[in-house]
């Protein structure tokens, strides 16, 4: 259990590292850095807070706490996949709407020159 | 000025979009044909334009429903009343264009639809494309309150009120039988008129028996969700 415990603190510790750094270089804007950032936290404290894992873990109905864990982060985390789904599909009907009226104007600027 | 547009959307046709134009020109003479180009990587564009049609040419590649759209909002700013699309392939009989042009004066429907089963079954037609084709005509029949014997149909005639509502909104991925929907809820009309087809001239249906699974479970949430998200007007 602590091995794994261990390796769930290591790996939330990882990923804040790497959302700090890709916000540092601009590389995630930061209102898609939050939901990461909310999930590794949540994870690192539950990694680190026996009691709290194994009261969480007793509310589920889980024997063995880390499970619980793996359970939450899985739901964290498809939350935010779910949210960069909707954010993908506006960006592509923006893209297509945005491709549409480029062609047209086009178009007019051709019509107009001939 | 015309008040008729006759659209053809085209990806890589280059070895039937000239001869597309020229069939719709012959039939349809002093009437403008607008090729929407989606991107393509052959000579789509030059042979177009080289037959006597005007070309928008996308910045990338939009798919079948985006470039139809663009299609349409380009022919309602530009005041047209009625835009028939033609498909690039050569599969739609450019003959029958005054047929559903006149159905679409004479009827006052908001969407012509050319059906290759108006007068039997039609040739050309797969087996598989025929029982999906039955299956979205059962599906359909009670959302529309009517059959509709082709709701697969490209070769489509819209008016100017159908034309304001697609320039909106218009199904981006396999968007006819969608289409056929979004107008239902509108209380828009649509009628069918008899049509020939061909066998494509040239590349293959977008639509494999791999990603037909794909097609009729989008096609069918499609459905669903505008019938579910569009009030239903009277």
């Amino acid at each position: 259990m602590d091995r794994l415990l261990n390796f769930t603190t290591g790996m939330s510790v990882l990923l804040i590292a790497l959302v700090l750094t890709s916000l540092r270089r601009s590389h995630i804007r930061v209102e898609y850095s939050v939901s990461w950032l909310l999930a590794s936290l949540a994870m690192l404290v539950l990694s680190r807070s026996r009691s709290t894992l194994e009261a969480i873990a007793a509310q589920l109905g889980i024997a063995y706490p880390p499970l619980a864990l793996m359970l939450l982060a899985g739901c964290v985390f498809i939350v935010v996949f779910y949210r960069f789904s909707v954010v993908i599909s506006k960006l592509k009907d923006d893209n297509i709407a945005l491709a549409q009226r480029v062609a047209i104007l086009e178009y007019h600027l051709q019509s107009m020159r001939e | 000025m015309s008040e008729l547009l006759v659209l053809v959307p085209a990806f890589n046709e280059e070895a039937a979009v000239g001869d597309v134009v020229r069939s719709v020109r012959s039939s349809m003479p002093g009437v403008p044909v607008l090729v929407v180009d989606d991107c393509s990587l052959d000579g789509t564009v030059p042979l177009a334009k080289a037959a006597g049609a005007e070309v928008l040419s996308l910045p990338h590649h939009l798919g079948l429903g985006g470039a139809v759209q663009a299609g349409y909002k380009l022919a309602f700013e530009l005041g047209f009343k009625y835009v028939i699309r033609v498909d690039g392939d050569g599969q739609h009989d450019a003959r029958d264009i005054p047929r559903i042009y006149a159905a679409l004066r004479k009827s006052g429907c908001e969407m012509v639809i050319g059906s290759r089963f108006m007068e039997g079954e039609a040739p050309y037609t797969s087996l598989f494309r025929s029982l999906g084709i039955r299956f979205f005509r059962l599906i359909l029949r009670p959302i529309l309150g009517k059959d509709v014997r082709d709701p697969t149909s490209g070769f489509v005639g819209v008016n100017r009120n159908a034309l304001q509502v697609f320039s909106k909104s218009f199904p981006l991925e396999y968007p006819e039988i969608e289409a056929l929907v979004v107008l239902q809820r509108k209380a828009f009309r649509f009628e069918e008129a008899p049509c020939r087809f061909h066998p494509r001239r040239t590349g293959k249906s977008s639509i494999t028996p791999m990603k037909s699974i794909y097609y009729i479970v989008h096609v069918l949430l499609g459905v669903f969700v505008n019938v579910l998200r569009l009030p239903r007007l009277r």
